[in-house]
């Protein structure tokens, strides 16, 4: 009876931080999924052969969003330990469990990773940089990497111990209350940096604006930007276009610092 | 800059390029990369200060279908070394920051083209790892060539003398150095807009606008708000589960009586 030890559950774990390593256009993150699987592979299929074709199975195509992806790592962690004990497992149950997973797993890791948490994890540690403090730098990079990592493991070793019965409890319905409830608290945090540190002052009237109207004018710069950015714009040539404007209208002594 | 601050510089600029692919440890985003560069360089408060500036600028950076976000790894490096550059002049440091950021962020765009070659280069060494089953060696490789793809224009702008940046920074009216300082307070809008795009919703907008308008009182930490924002999801997605239970329980007379009101 083959047994993934926990040091060897561990070092997948460590591999998996580097999925993107190779991301190419053809199989996008395919040499990171196999390298990151590989200490896991060298302990059940000692046999050469076995292990030259159990690489070969995990080349295929594979691209999700890189954290997410640590419960697919787990489920066919114990798959492949359940292949190699003897149970009958395909190649093709392998690359269902994979493809089945990548897409709607990407679609909860996005919006939760990228344009939730570390928003908000940036902006508090950002304004605390700001007044030269580095203490927001240092919280930034332990915050994120103990929660980065914690959840890397913890989801894993979920995927590794329920096996496939942990696709029945990721319901679509579960995924999408996640997606839909870190949307609104990150739209939430939108409001309030779009209040906060969209800092303008227009020479003469900023005062009597902001007690009527505090916030209002980055709130229309802001709808141009998502209207502008829909259209396709690209996101270089707003800045540079919104730092020619300032420097115009600071020329024209309409804003001031 | 002496050769132990280029050799660091080069070295945080290499462990940035191999972050900006795998997005894992963050060393790539400015918080971290701009306060290195400047600790190494002797200029760590003014590297934080640059690094906190950038970062609510790219905080929402990422790549979206069709629009292609700026580099934030390149962004950042390239930002942190004009700097270092600028600072020997006797510009003001606020402006020297402005002036930084704004030249930094176009030329991040030769970030995104090195990074589509390496991604296509890469598509080489996964051919070799279906050959010769070297898999942990290719990937390697991999990971050094994305880290290269930062190192090299980091080592051209490190290379170029300071005088040449304090020169040009030394032609610059005052005027222009203030719409600098404005223009980098006010650009942070795309990146908020470029997250808004993906998360705006009808049942996220009411969210934007309760963060809207409790940031403007006075006093309350941010964290704190955030509290606020996810005990209000909270609620919400309790309610909506509340709902969505009782449709399925028809054994609810009440619920009925009221249904047939309507």
């Amino acid at each position: 009876m083959k047994k993934l030890s926990k040091l060897n559950r561990l070092h997948v774990c460590f591999n998996h931080q580097f999925l993107q390593g190779s991301w190419n256009f053809e199989r996008m993150q395919n040499g990171g999924w196999c390298f990151a699987i590989l200490p896991a592979l060298k302990q059940l299929f000692p046999d050469n052969v076995e292990y030259n074709e159990a690489i070969k199975r995990h080349l295929e195509f594979y691209n999700t969003h890189p954290y997410v992806s640590a419960p697919i790592l787990g489920i066919v962690l114990s798959m492949e330990e359940a292949r190699a004990n003897g149970e009958k497992i395909t190649d093709a149950d392998l690359h269902d469990i994979k493809v089945g997973l990548m897409g709607p797993l990407a679609g909860v890791g996005d919006p939760v990773f990228w344009f939730t948490l570390r928003p908000i994890l940036a902006a508090v540690c950002a304004s605390l940089a700001l007044s030269g403090n580095i203490l927001g730098p240092i919280l930034f990079f332990a915050l994120w990497n103990i929660i980065r990592f914690a959840f890397l493991w913890v989801t894993q070793e979920m995927g590794y111990k329920k096996g496939i019965s942990l696709i029945s409890d990721l319901s679509d319905d579960l995924l999408k209350n996640v997606a839909l409830g870190a949307s609104m608290v990150g739209m939430f945090v939108i409001g309030i940096l779009v209040q906060q540190w969209v800092r303008i002052h227009i020479s003469g009237i900023q005062l009597e604006l902001n007690t009527i109207l505090p916030g209002f004018v980055g709130l229309i710069i802001f709808f141009i930007c998502t209207k502008l950015l829909k259209k396709g714009m690209s996101p270089v040539l707003l800045i540079i276009v919104l730092f020619l404007i300032c420097m115009l209208l600071e020329m024209a002594g309409i804003l001031v610092i | 800059m002496s050769l132990i601050s280029i050799v660091c510089v080069m070295l945080i600029s290499f462990v940035a390029g191999i972050e900006g692919i795998l997005d894992e440890f963050e060393f790539h985003q400015p918080l971290i990369s701009c306060t290195l560069i400047g600790m190494v360089t002797g200029h760590l408060k003014e590297g934080i200060v640059l690094g906190g500036s950038l970062q609510l600028i790219a905080l929402g950076w990422a790549n979206l279908g069709a629009s292609v976000a700026p580099d934030v790894c390149l962004a950042s490096i390239i930002s942190a070394i004009l700097m270092v550059h600028g600072l020997s002049s006797d510009i003001k440091t606020s402006y020297v920051i402005a002036f930084s950021i704004a030249i930094a962020i176009p030329l991040s765009l030769i970030g995104l083209s090195l990074t589509k070659m390496c991604r296509n280069l890469a598509v080489r060494l996964v051919h070799n790892m279906d050959i010769t089953y070297h898999v942990a060696k290719y990937h390697v490789i991999g990971i050094c060539m994305q880290g290269l793809r930062v190192l090299l224009p980091a080592f051209i702008l490190v290379m170029i003398p300071s005088t040449w940046v304090c020169a040009i920074l030394n032609v610059i009216p005052i005027e222009l150095f203030k719409g600098l300082v404005i223009g980098s307070r006010v650009v942070c809008v795309v990146g908020f807009a470029i997250v808004a795009n993906v998360l705006a919703s009808k049942q996220s907008w009411p969210f934007f606008i309760i963060g809207f308008a409790l940031a403007c009182i006075p006093g309350i930490p941010m964290i704190m708000l955030c509290f606020i924002g996810f005990a209000l999801m909270w609620i919400v997605m309790l309610q909506k589960n509340a709902i969505g239970s009782k449709k399925e329980n028809k054994e609810d007379p009440l619920g009925d009586i009221i249904d047939d009101y309507e």
